[in-house]
């Protein structure tokens, strides 16, 4: 740390200094903000470790006839569903909490940018957990399974169906960052709200919509049976207003709004 | 280069940055001054585009910050040092920032070893970090796109003596090979050493600007007496202008040999004379900051406000 070590300037090949990152790098440093804290890292290794101690439980504890893909899917599945979107939550709001948004942001001025791009990540890291569980839960079934006929039945629409409950699970943490902007209550509201709204559709008032809005039921079925089509649209109105509009709030205010990191 | 003009943000109904006009040049180091909550970071912050400006432009390197490609390759900054996560170590968040601007990784450990993190510190999470080890990691975060352009708050916020010497040296290096730096403080020795060029600020206005010499020139001259009455009387009799500097002294506006005569032909006792040089900017600083929390209509900015009548 001598001043003599000043006088000769570091410098930087010039190429990439009037190039805009690409999206590609900006998703691969997204996911690696993912990964890359102490948080970041151990909701992953908590992730994969959880699912295994699931999917064991679960083959061991069964009755033998119950060790289908499709009742050890609908165990395995769900220590990447509740973590997933803690991960998604936390990819956004530590840009604020953790104030790294006063250097995101003044790298990449473009904010919805950066945002589509955490999208993309987290997206990957979805799909990532996703083939980590069905590999884990494939194991646990094929290790234990007596070999009963349905073991392996519907696995192509069940695995499908896991795609799409674990993402969109994922986007719907982002969009609660993105919408509250601190850990905390993000976290909270991700998952005691949806519990709440339950039960406030499950009044018999509400008996004719509560299917189509009530995201916990719609989405809740997408792990334990292949769904019917009505039941699949069920689930894309909850998700519309689950995920879908809190992510185009969540968006707006981010783009248009100050960063008050 | 960095150019603002008529520069004005309004937060919660109250202007805190009114009418802001300065300009940066390649090759020079400019010092803004004020104390806290005179609208420094907003207006750093209005320059590299993270708040809106309800008028008036900011321009970098002859265009808007966000218009930048890449910015971090052209412009450094650092706005607050504690802004980095705390879960992740030190070198790792320098590298993610590395990864998004395109700068090849081993500029990282360049940049550690020029600010003097060592590989122990390097490995640490930025949580565990001392204030004054923050601000060099912000250092090397504001240096790592090798920019033609420094932008930084308070960077002498928690260094030591001898870091602060270090940054001198750095920044002075800087400006030499032809870049710009703007650096932000609220302590004018931190600024006085290394600055080309100084703007003072005080409830969101200009105060003064110029060259250190501009700033000094009309300085006038320290007076002290046991009889202040009588010199108080004597000055305005004289028509000279006095101001009432650090309570028992006064600062005239005239030159030490018209102040002396006037003394003598007063009967007025003098036991100090002396150019207002040395009390410098610091007195400038002082009074052209001190109570301008409210927006008063400004008046010629370099020269302060006339005295009260004096007691």
């Amino acid at each position: 740390m001598s001043t003599t070590t000043l006088a000769v300037p570091i410098r930087v090949d010039a190429a990439g200094v009037h190039a805009r990152p690409g999206l590609g790098r900006l998703v691969a440093v997204e996911l690696r903000k993912m990964v890359d804290t102490r948080a970041g890292f151990w909701l992953q290794v908590a992730m994969v470790a959880i699912t295994v101690v699931a999917v064991i439980v679960a083959c061991v504890v069964g009755d033998a006839e119950d060790l289908t893909l499709r009742s050890v899917l609908d165990v395995g599945l769900q220590p990447a569903a509740v973590l997933l979107p803690v991960t998604g939550i936390l990819l956004v709001t530590s840009e604020w909490s953790q104030r790294t948004g006063l250097i995101t942001f003044a790298l990449v001025p473009q904010r919805s940018r950066v945002l589509g791009a955490k999208l993309l990540a987290s997206l990957v890291l979805a799909v990532a957990m996703l083939v980590m569980s069905v590999a884990v839960i494939a194991a646990g079934v094929l290790v234990a399974s007596p070999g009963v006929d349905a073991t392996w039945s519907d696995a192509a629409p069940l695995i499908g169906q896991a795609a799409v409950y674990l993402t969109t699970g994922m986007v719907v943490g982002v969009a609660f960052g993105a919408v509250l902007r601190t850990s905390a209550p993000a976290i909270v509201s991700r998952f005691a709200l949806p519990i709440a709204w339950s039960a406030v559709v499950s009044l018999p008032f509400f008996a004719d919509i509560a299917p189509w809005v009530d995201t916990a039921r719609a989405l809740g079925r997408m792990s334990a049976e292949v769904l019917s089509p009505i039941e699949w649209a069920q689930a894309g109105t909850a998700l519309a207003i689950w995920m879908l509009l809190p992510l185009l709030i969540g968006i707006w205010q981010i783009t248009r709004r100050e960063v008050a990191v | 280069m960095i150019e603002t003009h008529a520069l004005t943000k309004q937060l919660g109904g109250r202007t805190v940055v009114s009418n802001v006009t300065f300009r940066c040049e390649p090759g020079t180091v400019t010092g803004f001054l004020g104390p806290n909550g005179a609208g420094k970071t907003t207006t750093m912050r209005m320059l590299v585009g993270l708040s809106e400006p309800d008028g008036g432009t900011a321009t970098i390197l002859g265009g808007p910050y966000r218009d930048l490609p890449n910015p971090g390759r052209r412009v450094g900054i650092l706005l607050d040092a504690s802004a980095q996560h705390s879960g992740r170590r030190g070198r790792e968040a320098l590298a993610v920032s590395a990864q998004m601007m395109g700068v090849p990784a081993r500029r990282v450990d360049e940049l550690l070893a020029l600010v003097g993190l060592d590989e122990a510190a390097a490995r640490k999470r930025v949580g565990q970090y001392s204030l004054g080890m923050r601000q060099r990691l912000g250092f090397a975060h504001a240096l790592l796109g090798d920019p033609e352009v420094l932008i930084l708050d308070e960077p002498a916020n928690g260094l030591d003596p001898e870091g602060m010497r270090w940054m001198r040296g750095l920044l002075r290096g800087f400006a030499d090979r032809g870049g710009t730096v703007l650096l932000s403080s609220h302590l004018l020795a931190e600024v006085e050493a290394v600055a080309d060029r100084m703007m003072i600020i005080g409830g969101g206005r200009i105060r003064a600007q110029g060259t250190r010499a501009e700033l000094l020139t009309e300085s006038g001259t320290i007076v002290e007496a046991n009889d202040l009455v009588a010199l108080d009387a004597v000055l305005r009799r004289a028509g000279l202008t006095a101001h009432v500097a650090d309570g028992d002294r006064r600062l005239v506006e005239a030159e030490p040999d018209a102040v002396a005569r006037v003394a003598m032909d007063g009967g007025v006792l003098l036991r100090r004379l002396a150019p207002a040089e040395s009390a410098g900017l610091e007195r400038l600083f002082f009074e052209l900051t001190a109570g301008a929390g409210a927006l008063e209509p400004q008046t010629d900015p370099i020269r302060p406000e006339p005295a009260k009548a004096t007691s």
